[in-house]
């Protein structure tokens, strides 16, 4: 890895400046609490980035130009949505249950945020380097189904509650789906830890190593996500044109706030860690041959630093997601219940016992 | 069939109504008594057929209130137009085509929210077009209503 | 706490629970309010509550006159607005004994034929909508600014034109109509393309419409269902070949019927009865006669007295005007027999049974106005 400063010289630095003034449980902490803060301040301004970006996308694909009042090319639209949601006010219905009104919002952007712990941000880079990485982000993300029934519940209004119901059975149908699909991709690199898993890709990334099983739970898991995260074609939780907005009818102001950002947030979580299991993570493109100038190619693609590598994949995998939000029509919830039950997970266990098949017998490359 | 040969036809089977001629359409006049037996005869029988109902309303003539029926038949398309008149104003009832043709049901709950002319047997007669608590018929002759209607 | 053993099957049975759709909701397209009765997903009844937009059209007919009647019409189906005009000012030529110049007549076909063909764009869009694809709403409006543009330049309005009156139209079109409404034509054939692509040929559209909302033949013809809905069932109604009017009878086009029954047949009826507008606007183009545009008639109209019924084919169905007169000078009772309004009892008679996001795409291809339903 070719770089000006490593992380890991930044990581140490940081490390001994604390540890030289702090006892080593309170360096720990404070390194646990900047670690986190520092995550976050990242995601949101991918978050950032990613409203901006929906709401061109929609417009270039809808014939019209999108935001381009507010700032330059309407880059300052987010910031002033923000702070018009801030303003506004939120009020709780008042036959609501209150305790579980407020906190429906919290969990739900807890649980999101706690899956960005164990992701590896770059080489040397990451909060928690635990070696059950990826079964701890496949476990957390199951919680969120709480949080939003918890919404849909609390707000006495029958269509919130209909709405939670929907996405209540979507999300715990399809996290089959994607699990296994992550269980493809941890059968063929051999490790759970998300470290383990991105530098297993050294010499090639899983979607060309792994050919056939690789492809087809790449595809799995992002149809799988996609309907995680209640996007279109799978929004039927919030369905705008049938329920006016599901599960978060009830919400105004930074409470729904806190429901947008973490659509997003869950979003951008899921195509990084698409990214870490099947596309290289931080790991620029090597191709796994022995050929000098393929050797050549891969020490260029070494000078591109691996942020760009990891942002790059990332921002790909969403523009796929909004592009199907904006091109299909939504499935009706039978029919997005069939979808997962009778053709992806048979798919997926199939793929499953061909990977293992071709790890067992060292066919991928 | 015809206009002419509905004309006979009806003169036949129906001689004791009376027949009269609009602009468009060959009127026949009954008494509210036989309106249900007549559209039933009307309809079932398989020389006319009037399977299709496709207005139905009422027409203020001081001081009776008078229904009016278009049927059409989708089978020999001819049309016929079916009167009957109800003398008394202050309590109007007449029997529903509802059991006929359903889309009565939606004509009669209009008629009966603007004309006041009740209906037996409908399933669920309504107001429908103004609120539950209005008072009065707005499109009777001798409606009256300072604020809303422009002379 | 009761022992759950001991609960029998009517104390653990789910409840049904009632919702309204509407009046304020993205898909009921107008003021309309549903009251819904739902097990789980599923509509158990179904009780239309209309009147939030009744303006009390008939009533007000009564102290105008004719003329000034027509104008309230257009208001009633906003988006067949040229239609119902038309449909006014053939009752009172009818009833007056007027001729109207060949030209006038023509220009009046090509206006309705433009106007079914915006109508039916607008419903694609929203129906797509309603179905949760967002994009083809911006493409069907796209395609129907242009046609409005050329209604802007001609008769002045894009929406409500009152630009058809009795005896004729209200003033000529502008010199290069026929290549403009040839150009709008050609622009519009070939946008067809993108219709197919985005939605026609949509797997997920065709299983969201496909066995969806069934109603048969016995049910529309009962129910009084008139345009596409009963056509998509097999029912030949189309007024402009029984009843044909201003030239119909002259012109050769197709009635689009559909034995299939469901949402999906309603949705190619009409994307059929478009092409067949577009046949009918380049036949007219064809032979576009000169001559007037308008039989001057008297300042104050009086019909001479009786009952006369008038029929047009809207872009949903079967428009009725029924009029009685009495001689004078404002209309006795006029009664508007709105296609919308037989086609809400469809709504009624299909919903049960359904799933509630079935009752969306059932009601999106019915199209129902909800200003036509309430006057």
């Amino acid at each position: 890895m070719i770089s000006m400063i490593q992380y890991s010289d930044i990581t140490s630095l940081i490390h001994q400046t604390l540890s030289a003034s702090l006892s080593p449980v309170a360096t720990q902490i404070t390194e646990i609490i900047l670690s986190a803060l520092l995550a976050f301040i990242v995601m949101i301004v991918c978050v950032i980035i990613m409203v901006y970006m929906e709401r061109k996308v929609a417009g270039f694909m809808q014939m019209r130009l999108g935001p381009n009042r507010v700032g330059p090319f309407g880059t300052f639209q987010v910031f002033a949505d923000v702070l018009k949601l801030l303003l506004k006010e939120s009020f709780t219905p008042n036959s609501a249950d209150k305790f579980m009104f407020n906190l429906a919002p919290c969990i739900v952007l807890m649980v999101t945020l706690m899956a960005l712990a164990p992701i590896s941000w770059g080489p040397g880079l990451v909060m928690w380097d635990s070696n059950i990485g990826i079964l701890f982000i496949t476990a957390i993300t199951s919680l969120s189904v709480i949080g939003i029934l918890m919404a849909g519940w609390s707000s006495n209004n029958k269509y919130s509650l209909l709405g939670a119901m929907r996405s209540g059975a979507q999300i715990v149908s399809y996290e089959l789906s994607a699990g296994l699909a992550i269980v493809t991709a941890v059968i063929l690199s051999g490790t759970i830890s998300s470290v383990g898993m991105v530098e297993s890709q050294a010499d090639g990334w899983w979607i060309l190593k792994g050919h056939i099983p690789a492809m087809i739970a790449f595809l799995t898991y992002v149809i799988s996500s996609t309907a995680e995260c209640n996007r279109a074609p799978f929004d039927l939780a919030e369905a705008e044109s049938e329920l006016t907005a599901g599960y978060h009818t009830e919400y105004s102001g930074m409470k729904f706030g806190i429901f947008y950002l973490n659509e997003y947030i869950n979003m951008g979580v899921v195509s990084i860690v698409a990214s870490t299991l099947f596309l290289g993570g931080w790991m620029p493109l090597h191709l796994p041959f022995n050929n000098e100038y393929i050797q050549l190619f891969n020490h260029l693609m070494d000078f591109i630093p691996s942020w760009i590598w990891l942002f790059g994949k990332m921002f790909m995998i969403i523009f796929f997601m909004m592009w199907f939000r904006w091109t299909l029509p939504r499935l009706r919830i039978d029919q997005l219940l069939k979808l997962e039950w009778k053709y992806l997970l048979p798919i997926n266990i199939c793929n499953l016992i061909l990977a293992t098949a071709i790890s067992i017998f060292g066919w991928h490359l | 069939m015809s206009k002419d040969e509905l004309k006979n036809y009806l003169g036949q089977h129906f001689s004791e109504f009376s027949l009269t001629e609009s602009f468009d359409f060959t009127e026949l006049h009954v008494p509210k008594e036989n309106i249900l037996d007549v559209l039933k005869q009307l309809k079932e029988s398989p020389a006319t057929a009037f399977d299709f109902l496709f207005c139905e309303t009422a027409v203020d003539r001081n001081p009776a209130l008078e229904l009016v029926y278009h049927i059409t038949s989708t089978q020999y398309r001819h049309d016929l137009v079916v009167k009957t008149v109800l003398e008394d104003r202050e309590n109007p009832v007449i029997e529903s085509v509802y059991p006929l043709w359903t889309a009565a049901e939606l004509y009669e709950d209009e008629i009966y929210d603007m004309f006041g002319i009740r209906f037996s047997n409908h399933p669920k007669l309504r107001r429908i077009m103004l609120t539950d608590e209005w008072v009065g018929y707005p499109l009777r002759k001798d409606y009256q209503d300072d604020k809303m209607i422009v002379k | 706490m009761e022992n759950i053993e001991n609960l029998n099957n009517e104390q653990l049975m789910t409840e049904e629970f009632v919702i309204n759709i509407g009046p304020q909701h993205p898909a009921t397209h107008g003021v309309l309010r549903v009251e819904v009765t739902l097990d789980g997903e599923t509509v158990k009844d179904i009780l239309p509550h209309l009147g939030y937009i009744h303006r009390g059209i008939e009533k007000m007919s009564e102290h105008m006159g004719y003329k000034q009647s027509i104008y309230l019409t257009s208001r009633m189906d906003y988006l067949s607005a040229h239609i119902n005009n038309h449909a006014c000012s053939l009752l009172i030529e009818k009833a007056c004994g007027i001729e109207v110049p060949e030209r006038a007549k023509a220009i009046r076909l090509i206006m309705d034929e433009l106007q079914r063909l915006t109508s039916h764009q607008l419903w694609w869009g929203s129906c797509a909508m309603d179905i949760g694809a967002v994009t083809p709403f911006f493409v069907g409006f796209r395609d129907r600014e242009r046609i409005l543009d050329l209604f802007e330049a001609n008769t002045g309005n894009r929406l409500t034109m009152n630009y058809i009156v009795p005896g004729g139209v209200m003033r000529d079109v502008l010199p290069n109509f026929v290549s403009d409404v040839r150009d709008v034509i050609d622009e519009v054939k070939s946008n067809f393309k993108d219709y197919t692509k985005l939605i026609t040929g949509n797997f997920i559209f065709r299983h969201r419409t496909q066995g969806v909302g069934y109603l048969t033949k016995e049910s529309a013809i009962s129910l009084g269902c008139t345009g596409p809905v009963a056509r998509a069932s097999g029912v030949q109604c189309d007024i402009r070949k029984l009843y044909p009017y201003d030239g119909y009878d002259k012109l050769d086009f197709k009635e689009i019927t559909d034995p299939g029954c469901d949402s999906w047949a309603r949705y190619f009826v009409r994307m059929e009865e478009m092409k067949q507008s577009i046949h009918i606007i380049e036949q007219l183009l064809e032979n576009f006669p000169e001559g007037e545009s308008r039989t001057k008639l008297k300042g104050v109209l009086r019909v001479p007295a009786g009952e006369y019924y008038q029929r047009v084919e809207t872009a949903r169905g079967e428009l009725g005007v029924f009029m009685v007169s009495d001689g004078s000078t404002k209309p006795y009772r006029l009664k508007y027999r709105t296609p919308c309004f037989s086609n809400l009892g469809a709504v009624t008679a299909i919903g049960k049974g359904l799933k509630i996001a079935d009752l969306m795409a059932t009601m999106a291809t019915i199209d129902l106005i909800v200003p036509d339903i309430d006057r």
